[in-house]
């Protein structure tokens, strides 16, 4: 039928210690879509964005990469793949402006003399790209607004020509237009054929742009919905536990049983 | 801050729309307001002096001002490169009494050739920063308590090795006393250096009007780059007159230039410069990107422990000599606390990430400014202590308040990543 899914995730299992931070998890995204990650405080959400990154791998489980089965051991794997994580912290340089802090790390360079010209110009062109706005690609990021410095983190992952990215509550911290602003970001990239998984607790944003939801509870999967069938009480009784995993393991559309 | 940006981006608006391009934004960078304002206070701080006694602003006092920036300005560069991570180095004025200590046991009294005894000493500079950047980088000390007990130790190990020999008097005609003593007279010398350099300043200026314009970004105008170029060339023609009208163009200012300019260009034009303002203005940020931060913090500490090294070298320069008393000036931190004022009153941030190599010039510049008026005026040691004390408070207080009000612009004052002495200050 169709390519294969970007990456799945069969069985995955973490373990810290005496705690199972994940069990048997399984999790697909594909192009084009945008899957959001869904589940209580201590679900186990942020250990699979880990998982995925190389930041925390897996214990068990099998991850395919467009079919094939592959390994992610350390972040230089999950990045060489073709996957980029954006945190909920977002890690920037305060004093580095938006190029130096785009390019930090991979500098273009002429014998370890930068070329700022050149950086310069991918970087607009990028901004232009995705219609993000920063008044100036040369001021420091401290003067940043929360969602701008939201979009140079996104726009920084994008760089590397990624075709997943992971979002950490990207819209946490964002105030109504920002939050608006970044959605539309999110959609345009699915728009370009990238696979976004979104980890939010904000039912209005996985509803503005979620095509489905995976919701954890306790280190397992309970229910994958498709988001325009889906009712919020659904999703939600689903995150804290109301409704049991066999019902709600049951999907509608063609691909029939999950995953 | 926040309302200097408003009215800066208002100013913008209002030119791009004048001269409908985007070629108008670029006008002051946020970055060179500070420096103006420095420039702007010694002037005041020239012609104040200047009122006082007629003989400030002569070529004898101007040329030997420059000669005395150097060793403080060699000191206060490395003291940039390490308040440019966050951290501070208290060792310096230890570590540069040191180096001249070991200078003069090595060449005067075990017989080794000059030009070796200058790299060993200041191959032990490196060292001992080595040292420092180790402990406070592997080991975790706080840096401001590494290199207190530096301060300390080094300054005993100096005060060790005199200790047989009390004062050791260096050779006159030697390369150390040409540090401070050749002038390059001759106008040739010194407008053929200010041409170069305004020449240069030009031509890197339109080779990157150009690459910009060529790839359709917004650049400088060519009016712009061409009064910038006369300002330079103001500023340089007259320093090369006052110079010539002494005893020409001192080497110890030219080795000083050659190291800000040189300083200046690594930390803003080569990787391992960027890697510098990352670790200072975002250690996890630097992490994630790859950056060995352990790595990076040894050098800076390594670079400042070799520029304290060849400061002290100028310092034994100016003074031919050696000796526990110089030693004991040395620990008791009048260099060190030169050097960080400099550093700071220049416009480099106590908290990481903001500042520039030019700032321990323009910083050495206001510091031996008041020493020097004041000497000339026959004002006590103590007044000055208080005085420079003053104006160092001054600085930081003002770096503090910069750094707040940017915080505030942004809604909150995030919580600093930094920890030791950074948190201690807070």
């Amino acid at each position: 039928m169709a390519a294969p899914p970007l990456l799945t995730l069969r069985g995955v299992s973490k373990r810290f210690g005496g705690v199972q931070a994940l069990v048997d998890v399984d999790l697909q995204i594909r192009a084009g879509e945008v899957v959001a990650l869904v589940g209580d405080n201590g679900a186990g959400k942020s250990t699979l964005v880990k998982v995925i990154a190389g930041v925390g791998p897996a214990d068990q489980g099998v991850i395919e990469w467009e079919g094939h089965t592959v390994q992610i051991r350390r972040p230089h794997d999950a990045q060489a793949l073709g996957i980029a994580a954006v945190y909920q912290d977002l890690a920037m340089c305060e004093s580095l402006d938006v190029v130096g802090n785009l390019f930090l790390g991979r500098e273009v360079h002429r014998a370890g003399i930068l070329d700022e010209v050149e950086m310069e110009r991918r970087a607009r062109e990028l901004m232009h790209t995705l219609s993000i706005r920063i008044p100036d690609v040369r001021a420091p990021v401290a003067i940043l607004s929360g969602g701008q410095r939201q979009a140079v983190a996104i726009s920084r992952s994008l760089l590397g020509a990624p075709k997943v990215l992971l979002l950490d509550e990207p819209t946490a911290a964002l105030g109504v237009e920002q939050t608006s602003q970044l959605l539309d970001l999110i959609e345009e990239l699915r728009d370009r054929g990238l696979g976004v998984l979104l980890i939010s607790h904000n039912m209005g944003d996985i509803k503005a742009v979620a095509d489905r939801v995976a919701v954890l509870r306790l280190g397992r999967n309970n229910g994958l919905f498709e988001v325009p069938t889906t009712t919020q009480e659904r999703i939600i009784s689903s995150i804290t536990g109301a409704a049991d995993n066999a019902v709600a393991h049951r999907t509608t559309g063609e691909e029939g049983a999950w995953p | 801050m926040a309302v200097g940006q408003s009215i800066r981006g208002y100013a913008d608006a209002v030119r791009h729309r004048l001269r409908g391009g985007e070629a108008a934004r670029r006008g002051l960078r946020v970055g060179e307001r500070g420096p103006l304002l420095v420039i702007l206070g010694l002037i005041v701080i020239w012609l104040v002096f200047q009122g006082l006694n007629a003989n400030f602003l002569s070529p004898r006092n101007l040329s030997d001002l420059s000669v005395d920036i150097a060793a403080t300005g060699l000191v206060a560069v490395g003291i940039v490169f390490v308040l440019l991570i966050g951290e501070i180095d208290l060792s310096v004025g230890s570590v540069s009494g040191l180096a001249g200590a070991a200078f003069a046991v090595l060449n005067v009294y075990l017989g080794m050739p000059e030009w070796l005894a200058i790299i060993v000493a200041v191959v032990a500079g490196t060292a001992v920063g080595a040292v420092h950047g180790f402990f406070f980088a592997r080991v975790g000390v706080p840096a401001f308590v590494v290199t207190l007990a530096g301060l300390l130790a080094w300054n005993g190990l100096t005060l060790y090795l005199l200790g047989a020999s009390g004062t050791i008097n260096i050779d006159e005609g030697g390369l150390v006393a040409a540090l401070t003593s050749l002038y390059f007279s001759g106008g040739i010398i010194a407008y053929g250096l200010a041409a170069v350099g305004t020449a240069g300043y030009f031509l890197a200026a339109r080779r990157s009007r150009r690459r910009r314009r060529d790839a359709g970004m917004p650049y400088r105008p060519l009016a712009e780059i061409g009064v910038r170029t006369g300002l330079l060339a103001v500023l340089t023609f007259a320093t090369a007159h006052v110079l010539t009208l002494f005893q020409g163009v001192p080497l110890a200012l030219l080795i000083f230039l050659a190291v800000v300019i040189g300083s200046d260009l690594v930390l803003r034009r080569t990787r391992s410069g960027r890697k510098v303002f990352a670790v200072g203005g975002g250690i996890e940020a630097a992490r994630r990107a790859g950056v060995d931060v352990a790595r990076v913090r040894i050098a800076m500490f390594m670079v400042s422990g070799t520029l304290a090294a060849v400061g002290g070298l100028f310092v034994a320069s100016g003074l031919t000599s050696a000796s526990p008393t110089t030693a004991r000036a040395a620990g008791s931190g009048m260099l060190l606390i030169n050097a960080v004022a400099a550093a700071v009153i220049g416009g480099t941030s106590m908290f990481g990430g903001r500042g520039s190599a030019w700032s321990a010039l323009l910083g050495a510049l206001v510091i031996q400014s008041i020493a020097s008026g004041m000497a000339l005026l026959g004002i006590q040691d103590a007044v000055q202590f208080m005085v420079t004390g003053g104006v160092l408070l001054a600085a930081v207080a003002a770096d503090s308040l910069t750094r707040r009000a940017a915080a505030r612009a942004r809604g909150s004052i995030r919580r600093s990543s930094r920890s030791g002495r950074g948190a201690m200050l807070h």
